[in-house]
């Protein structure tokens, strides 16, 4: 098929030692498991679970705030020692509510029925069973797996196309459990009720195509498409660009164009929840970067530190100046290696002194335009950046900046070294603040307008029952027309002015007169109400309330 | 549970520096620098220390007046690059005072005052060239007819003492000579025939050109420029004067002619491709090259000065902002450009 190309993107190579895919190795489990109750989107799980609770490996200890409540596997079997707050991979250091799980050793597990017939069970049953099993997309956005199957589409991409040098997670992966990612791919497009399905990986993974291309009798519908290496070609969006040659619109999911994206590991684990009715409790971490005695790629049970997996790799070496959760350009440097693996972490990078980036000062854009080749998306960086610095957030969305993948290709083109990312970051959250206010006032607006609407109509109301009731009056008045001077007297004691100044009655002018009256009996009431005020409150609607001065 | 100091992304080092930006095209003048010495004598090379030395100078106090920490921009050759491309445009028994106005026309007004690397509207070189030009149009455009020696140079340079003979001098580039003799109402058969054309003048203008070249193709090569906006000079030039050559070359100079002034290829791949002042959308930088010739061409048909690319830029370099406005390209996921943002 023919491909298409991105715009902009970046040709890393590969630093040597880099990615060095060998054989997926088992990360010893260890003693003790954290797992955040929180989602990669920064929403709370739900936990299901108390400390000093036992549980087995695949029982939900918590679940997520989607339809299908995707659960939380315990990643083996023992008891809940403690909720407490520990540091997460957040760029601010935030800490969340972490489940600490004392492992028993026993690795006593509690399956799910497994479900061989699943090409005849219903979508409905089979995303069931994805959020049952605990299973989010382990590309690294971690969204729900079942969630992202709801609105049927016509392609299914399975995505393997590793995006950052370093990463090798999922290379090993394809490479070594193919079986599982082509199974998993049907499953997938069963569920999405897509035609069209696709497996993309890169030009350079030769073996893992092998692999791929020899299992492919399980799914022979999936066609197998080697993608050129260009970082950020594994992003969502850019991968549809390159097998459809569509692009996803402004604002919008995949779906929106009837395609849906799913990373080769979540493929598999899909796979191991419907054949083999296994929960999510493990997933393929990259180590990397010569910070690390022994780089590799593990199979690492959830919940497990950082500093165990550096541990089965050996320790760090003399020279490791930062560690990384995720890749080398998107990555997220951490505060120290006690932080827990969770579902989305993909890989693991210590960096070696002269594998960072120096902390030169900034320099001056000088304009060279680096950053607006490198863009996939086609923005100027440049003018983001001035509208940026200037405070100008309104510009700024004007010129895409809620587009911006902050995949990191202007940042690391840029000559002067500005930390672009973090400017659009932080720009396109004041953008989303200013939206929620603006949203906060346009609720407020429309609450002040519907309440005098509101009250406009209750003024209304009012009017028509006053009118209505004069009428009223006016028709009974007629009748008893001659009696009304006596009845006026009488009524007005506390209003001799109005009494002496009311016309002769005639027909015409009886109007008048009665509202003289009702004034009149006004006064009258707010009179009797300042003399006594603990009197019981005197009914003041006129049409609810006749005086009772008229009263025979 | 061993820390480590954080940092933003992305963790590796940066591919290119500013200052290597500069390096790299310091080392793709040379070409051009040694031909001019070896065409022009040692003048050139006087130059191009009093004006480095005048750029440093000047950058230095323009950066301490403004308060910033002088160290990281003093290294970042700009100011030489500024300075190298001024040396380059005057002629080279200019005196010493030309050239210390001309740096600091370009560093303290054009680009200190508009907020020093990165905020100049117009490129320094240009407009330290264009004030000498218009205020010193014969002094600053007197290219010796062959090479001259240190004394001589050096008198000239310093001392404001023209060589014994004004008549190594010759007035100007061929091409200006060639301008001068059309609107005499010459034909351009006889002018060739005329005595500049016949010295060897000719073909060291053409030396220069081909290492303006040299040097632009190792830009390209290193990725340090674009094709755009050189290509957008080049192609310009030549489709915009092809077709007055084609119908009445008795009047109008060739294509080549053209291009074989040295100022054009210079512009070309070294001034239209400033970053800072130039258009950053790769059709706008098209647009920008293709403008620079268009104007080049106008100046030296209908123009008074000897040549106009030092005006075409900085007109270009106005228009910049608005090109790039006009030229952004389509965001991804969008339906249609977007070229009118409020700003």
């Amino acid at each position: 098929m023919s491909l298409h190309r991105i715009s902009g993107g970046l040709v890393l190579a590969a630093p040597p030692r880099a990615s060095a895919v060998g054989a997926i190795r088992v990360c010893p489990l260890p003693s003790r498991l954290y797992l955040p109750l929180i989602e990669s989107n920064g929403r709370a799980l739900h936990c299901r679970v108390v400390p000093g609770q036992r549980v087995r490996r695949g029982e939900a200890l918590a679940h997520a705030a989607d339809a299908l409540a995707t659960v939380l596997p315990a990643p083996t079997s023992g008891h809940i020692v403690a909720i407490e707050d520990r540091t997460i991979a957040h760029a601010s250091g935030l800490t969340a509510p972490t489940l600490v799980l004392d492992a028993d050793g026993d690795d006593e597990t509690t399956a799910l029925p497994p479900l061989p017939g699943w090409a005849d069970e219903t979508p409905q049953t089979l995303r069931r069973r994805l959020a049952d099993a605990g299973i989010v997309g382990l590309g690294g956005a971690g969204y729900e797996t079942a969630e992202k199957l709801v609105r049927p589409v016509d392609t299914l991409i399975v995505n393997g196309a590793e995006c950052e040098p370093y990463i090798g997670c999922d290379e090993a992966l394809m490479r070594e459990r193919a079986a599982d990612v082509v199974a998993g791919a049907a499953v997938l497009a069963h569920i999405a009720g897509a035609a069209n399905v696709m497996i993309a990986l890169e030009d350079r993974m030769h073996e893992a195509a092998a692999a791929i291309r020899a299992q492919q009798h399980r799914f022979p519908a999936l066609r197998v498409v080697l993608v050129p290496t260009v970082y950020p070609q594994g992003g969502e969006r850019q991968l549809i660009e390159v097998l459809c040659g569509r692009e996803v619109p402004s604002g919008d999911w995949p779906v929106a164009i009837g395609v849906v994206v799913q990373n080769v590991a979540t493929a598999a684990a899909a796979w191991r929840a419907v054949a083999h009715g296994e929960a999510l409790t493990t997933r393929i971490v990259s180590l990397a970067g010569r910070g690390v005695v022994a780089t590799g790629v593990f199979d690492v049970r959830l919940g497990t530190t950082i500093e165990a997996l550096v541990a089965a790799g050996g320790g760090y070496t003399a020279d490791a100046a930062r560690l990384v959760l995720g890749g080398p350009l998107m990555g997220l440097a951490l505060p120290h290696d006690g932080i827990a693996l969770t579902r989305t972490s993909n890989a693991v990078l210590v960096l070696a002194g002269d594998e960072v980036r120096p902390s030169a000062p900034e320099l001056p854009c000088i304009r060279c335009g680096d950053c607006a080749d490198a863009c996939p998306v086609r923005l100027q960086p440049q003018e983001l950046l001035r509208l940026l610095r200037n405070g100008d957030e309104a510009g700024t969305g004007a010129l895409g900046l809620a587009d911006c993948i902050e995949c990191g290709c202007c940042a690391y083109v840029c000559p002067s070294q500005i930390p672009l990312v973090d400017w659009y970051r932080s720009g396109k959250s004041a953008l989303a603040t200013a939206a929620a206010a603006r949203r906060r006032a346009d609720h407020a607006r429309e609450r002040f307008l519907a309440r005098n609407r509101r009250l406009a109509r209750e003024q209304a109301d009012k009017v028509a029952r006053v009118a209505a009731r004069r009428e009223r009056l006016a028709q009974e008045q007629a009748i008893v027309a001659p009696t009304r001077n006596e009845f006026a007297e009488t009524e007005a004691s506390g209003a001799a002015v109005t009494v002496a100044e009311a016309p002769e009655t005639t027909a015409p002018t009886m109007d008048k007169s009665a509202v003289l009256a009702a004034i009149a009996r006004g006064k009258a009431r707010r009179a009797e109400r300042g003399k006594a005020p603990s009197q019981e409150s005197i009914p003041v609607d006129p049409a609810d309330a006749p005086p009772r001065e008229d009263a025979p | 549970m061993k820390t480590f100091a954080t940092g933003g992304a992305p963790h590796l080092p940066a591919p290119v520096r500013v200052r290597r930006v500069m390096a790299e095209v310091l080392l793709a003048l040379l070409p051009g620098i040694a031909v001019h010495a070896w065409i022009f004598g040692i003048g050139v090379l006087i130059q191009l220390v009093l004006a480095i030395a005048f750029a440093l100078t000047v950058e230095a106090a323009a950066l301490r007046l403004r308060g910033v920490d002088a160290a990281p921009f003093l290294g970042d050759f700009s100011a030489v690059v500024t300075a190298v491309l001024f040396v380059l445009c005057i002629g080279p028994l200019s005196p010493w005072w030309i050239s210390a106005l001309g740096m600091l026309a370009a560093l303290a007004l054009a680009k200190h005052a508009y907020g020093g690397l990165g905020c100049n509207l117009f490129n320094p070189a240009m407009v330290g060239y264009a004030v000498v030009l218009l205020a010193f149009p014969r002094l600053v455009s007197q290219w010796p007819a062959a090479t001259t020696d240190l004394p001589t140079a050096a008198q000239a340079i310093f001392a404001g003492a023209a060589p014994e003979s004004w008549d190594t001098l010759s007035s100007a580039t061929p091409l200006d000579a060639l301008r001068q003799l059309t609107t005499q109402g010459r034909r351009l058969g006889e002018i060739h025939n005329a005595a500049l054309f016949q010295h060897s003048q000719a073909a060291a203008w053409t030396a220069i050109v081909t290492a303006y070249l040299l040097g632009g193709l190792y830009l390209l090569w290193r990725r340090i420029v674009g094709w755009q906006a050189p290509v957008g000079v080049i192609a310009g030039c030549v489709l915009l004067a092809l077709p007055f050559w084609l119908f009445d070359a008795e009047t109008h100079p060739s294509p080549l002619q053209h291009l074989g002034n040295g100022g054009l290829l210079l512009a070309a791949w070294f001034v239209a491709t400033d970053p800072v002042s130039g258009c950053t959308s790769p059709r706008g930088r098209l647009v920008f090259g293709i403008g620079v010739a268009a104007l080049t061409l106008a100046i030296r048909r209908w123009g008074y000065y000897p040549d106009g690319v030092a005006f075409a830029v900085l007109l270009m370099n106005a228009a910049a902002p608005l090109i790039d406005r006009v030229t952004r390209p389509r965001i991804y996921g969008h339906a249609t450009r977007v070229n009118d943002a409020h700003d």
